[in-house]
Formats: structure tokens, sequence, C-alpha cells
């Protein structure tokens, strides 16, 4: 198991002492969506302003662990204001990056580390893959943004 | 006079030899599940490297013997609950949950109509919740719930009215978050005073003191081997013979028949009508050993040794942490098991796992199957510490050190 500075790295404890684009947006125009945790308890909510196939505004409540929260923060930072074709490469990257591939559970045997230089700060998150049980936290933002976008725009 | 003593019991117990990130394993999960001593899992690699056949079936000698084991395990069973009919009284399921689905889909759905009430209460595991929403979804039956005090017991302030028209009252024999233990004989002669019957869940409470059905007038018992130190797979439902006889089987298939033909089936006599397909006969013979291991122990001794622990623990929290570190349940340690949920001020239960994980502790966060009652308490999770009879003070040592590391990392 990989040391405890993988995990929590100071990124990540940044995002979730002071999170960014807290708050909630008038609805409509805003979509809302919720996640849920249901093995943790943790829970979010985004609201999702879409304009012209662009996300022009999030803003995002909720309460959870230190990886939930930093990912969310992390996410929006990432995908505000984006064009929705962005905003959906950068979640399919996030979910690639949170695949537990074979070769890393097998003992000894290390794949090779993902290329991370396209995410920018969520790299920071790339240790959290290390520790499976927690990817879930991690992911729980980027998810319900999926469907929120899938909602909002009709699907 | 048994001479408890739990350094040997953790002597006995092979995954305290293992290391995690090079310390010593500090497990601190056993509400969770128990670590199995070398007798449970020796007493399994016996039976497969030995005497493994399928039950009830064959006549050579190893299916004779595997039989043998298996119907023996059932008997050690009864003993251990003192259920007054034996052996015959005793179902083996795949755990708790199964257990509970038994009683609901069997008792409960051929003998509740439509505006019954059955009575839970908020200090319930999922597993004595689900089954009887389920149940209110296809036969219309109505759940009621104790609520828990501020004092996180069960608040019978109105239990006279929530009984009232009861057919079943289904309660914990010991809270999995709080540690609270309820005074089944008590609530026995409560429900039973409205004409109901009481099913205990018995997960939390059968490793950690004495279970007596006949002493508590319990009419339903489930529980799970692998919280008494015995192995996964495989639980316990036991109901006195005469409710037993009178419920149709839960699960339907080999086994479990007395005769099927082109045009249906009758079902079995006995335990073996709720026991389909081929049974978790190995898992038998390692809740047998842990049964053995257990009496061996002392099961008032394990008691007494958890609740020293869980009295220190309770006292060097609040010194050392006065106030940041708030335990979830009972302050004192009368009617209280070793059970202690931690709200761990400004950091997340998951965090507080991950960092206590690299201190060698485990602990588990999250809801714990009971979000009734974290509701209740307006929590989203704690993470909870719980004792076993391997466990010992030095383990609270690093509870306390690995917390204040969590409390120094995210302050």
């Amino acid at each position: 198991m990989a040391p405890l500075d993988d995990l929590y790295r100071e990124i990540i404890l940044d995002h979730y002492r002071s999170p960014r684009n807290r708050g909630e947006l008038a609805t409509p125009p805003a979509h809302r969506v919720e996640g849920f945790n249901p093995l943790c308890g943790d829970e979010i909510t985004l609201y999702l302003e879409l304009a012209d196939d662009r996300l022009v505004d999030i803003k995002m409540t909720g309460r959870g662990c230190s990886i939930s929260q930093a990912s969310a923060s992390l996410m929006g930072a990432t995908v505000k204001g984006k064009a929705l074709v962005d905003v959906r490469a950068a979640l399919e990257r996030f979910r690639q990056l949170m695949t537990v591939t074979e070769t890393r559970l097998d003992e000894g045997a290390e794949a090779e580390p993902p290329d991370v230089r396209s995410l920018g700060e969520l790299a920071a998150l790339a240790g959290v893959v290390k520790f499976p049980v927690r990817i879930k936290c991690a992911l729980l933002a980027w998810t319900t943004l999926a469907q929120g976008l899938d909602e909002a725009s009709g699907h | 006079m048994t001479s408890f003593n739990p350094a040997r019991v953790r002597a006995d117990v092979p995954l305290f030899h293992r290391a995690v990130h090079g310390r010593p394993l500090v497990y601190l999960d056993s509400a969770s599940s128990t670590l199995p001593p070398r007798a449970v899992i020796e007493a399994m690699d016996r039976y497969y490297e030995y005497r493994h056949a399928n039950v009830h079936r064959g006549v050579y000698l190893t299916a004779e013997e595997a039989t043998a084991d298996y119907e023996g395990a059932r008997a050690a069973v009864a003993r251990f609950i003192n259920a007054p009919g034996g052996a015959e009284e005793i179902v083996f399921t795949k755990n708790t949950t199964e257990s509970f689905n038994l009683l609901a889909r069997s008792w409960g759905a051929s003998r509740l109509a439509p505006g019954d009430v059955v009575v839970v209460t908020e200090m319930e595991h999922h597993a004595n919740v689900v089954p009887w929403f389920q149940l209110r979804d296809s036969h219309g039956i109505e759940v009621r719930f104790i609520p828990v005090g501020d004092d996180y017991r069960l608040d019978l302030t109105h239990v006279d009215r929530l009984l009232e028209g009861a057919k079943l009252l289904s309660v914990t024999g010991m809270s999995n978050v709080l540690g609270t233990r309820n005074d089944l004989a008590a609530l026995a002669r409560l429900a039973h005073d409205h004409g109901a019957l009481i099913a205990v869940d018995g997960a939390q409470s059968v490793a950690h003191g004495t279970t007596d059905v006949v002493r508590d007038g319990i009419d339903f018992l489930a529980f799970s081997g692998h919280k008494m130190l015995g192995p996964t797979g495989i639980g316990v439902f036991w109901t006195r013979r005469e409710l037993l006889e009178s419920m149709p089987p839960f699960l339907g298939g080999g086994g479990m028949i007395a005769d099927v033909r082109t045009d249906g089936f009758t079902p079995a006599n006995g335990v073996a009508r709720f026991e389909a397909g081929t049974p978790p006969i190995a898992e038998a013979v390692g809740l047998h050993a842990a049964v053995r291991y257990l009496e061996g122990l002392g099961r008032d001794a394990v008691e007494a040794h958890e609740r020293a622990l869980t009295r220190d623990a309770l006292e060097r929290l609040e010194c050392t942490f006065a106030g940041r570190v708030r335990v979830i349940g009972p302050r004192d340690v009368i009617d209280r098991g070793g059970v202690l949920s931690l709200d761990v001020d400004g950091v997340h239960p998951h965090d507080v796992a991950q960092v206590l994980d690299q201190h060698g502790v485990c602990v588990r966060p999250g809801h714990h199957c009971a979000k009734p009652l974290m509701r209740r308490f307006g929590l989203a999770a704690t993470a909870r510490a719980s004792f076993g009879p391997y466990s010992l003070t030095r383990d609270t040592d690093t509870l306390i050190e690995g917390l204040g590391h969590a409390l120094a990392l995210f302050a």
C-alpha cells in the first residue's frame, strides 16, 4: 500500500479546506442534480448552467470526506466555462485515471503510470487509485456531473 | 472459573502475526467481522483435507462423516443459545441478513395480513428494517419504530401505544453503532403482554456475552458466524419448534423437499425445509469450532474484559481530546458493549480511518447500515472502533495516537 502522502497531496488538502464554487444557482435556468455515495453517506448537489453548448457556470453543495470534496472542487475548477464536448472529454479522462487495472492489483507488478500531463491540478488525485476503496469518493462528483449533463441535455 | 487471558487469545489468531505498513495489526473492527482463531481455521482445513463430501446424500464413509460434522455443528449451536428443542430448531443460513429475510418472507408473509404491525427500533441494522419494508410493499403491513433517546438508549415512553396491535417486535440485542445493549427479557415481556412475538438480531451480541433464548423469552433469533470468531458464509436462524413447523419454505430447490412431481412439490419436514441446496458444510464445521472456542474462553469473562476496555477507552478519549473526539453512544458501561462510534471534529470518518490505517489501526468508517439511526443523530457517518476478546489496552493507545495524527493533518 502506498504512503499516505500519495493520497493527501497538498492540493487536495487545500481544495478540501477551501472548496471552490460552493453555493447554489437559481433553477431554472440552472439544472440541479444530486449524487449519493450509498456506502458512506456522502452527498453532493450540483447546479449546472448550460448555454450554447457550454457549461457556463457550476456551483455545488454537499458533505463528504476530503477526497470527495476536493475532487468536486477540482472538478468545478476544471470544467467551469468549458465547451460541453471538452467537459465530457475531461470526464472520460478522469474516469480512466480512476480505473484499477488488473496489473495494479497483482502483487509486485506496477502498471505504467498514467499520463497525467493533460490533467493539470487534477493530477493530484492520481494517487487515489492506489487506495481502491476511496475511488468511489473521488468519482462521486464526476458521476453526478455526467448524470446532470445527460438530464440537462434531454437524454 | 475460567482463566481468561486476552494475550493468549491474540496468540491464537494467525492474522495478528501479520504486520501492516510495517506496524503491528491493531484490529478494532470486530463489530464488522471478528478474526478467527487457529482452531476455527484448522477445523475447516481438516474437514476439506480429510472428510469433504456432500451431506445427507452419499452412504460412503466420508459422506457419513461430513453429515455427522454438519449435524454436530447444529447441536453445538443449539447448546450455545440454549435452544429448548435442541438441534431441530437451528436453521443454517448465509448470514444474519438472510435469517431476517427468512423470518419476513416465511413467517411474515404467511402470518401477517394488511394492516398488521411489525415494530422495530431506530437503532436497527438495515437487515432488520428493509425486509419489513419489503413486506409492507408486498403485503401491506405497517412498520413502526421505537425511537432512540438522547441517552442513546431506546425511548420506551410511548412503547405501549407503538405495540398496540403489533404481531412482532424485532429488536437488536446490541446496536452495531452505539454499543447499546437492550434488555431483551424486559422487551420480550412487553411484546408478549401485547400479544406480539419477539425477534432478536443477535449479530452483535452473541460473541460478547451469553445468549439464552429461554432465559430471555425470545421467539426468533438471528446471528452470523463471522461475528463470533467463526467463518463467513454461515448464519443461524432459530425459533421454537412449533413455530418453525408452521412456517412455509423460503428458498426452493434441492434438499428442502419431501417429494417433487410434475404437478408440484411437497416440502420436507423440520429444518431441512429451510436449507435448499448444498449447505455451508465447512462453515458449519468452523462455526462449531468457534462455539467451542468461545465457550472455552467463558462468555462472561469475554464480556467483562470488553467492558473494562470500553471503560478505559471512553475515559482516555475524553481526557486526551477534550471533546474534539465525540463518542456516539452511552458514556457509562452498564448495558453497553465494546463499540465506539467516533465523530472527530472537522475530520470526515473516511479520512479518520485512512490515517488510522497508516498506524495499523483497522476501524470502520460509514453509516454502518444503520441510516435511520445516523439520521436521528444528524450524522452522515462515523468512524467506528470495536473490541473483541483478543483486544488489548495497547490497541487503544495506538487508536489515540492515530486520532491525534488525523486531527493534526486536517485541522
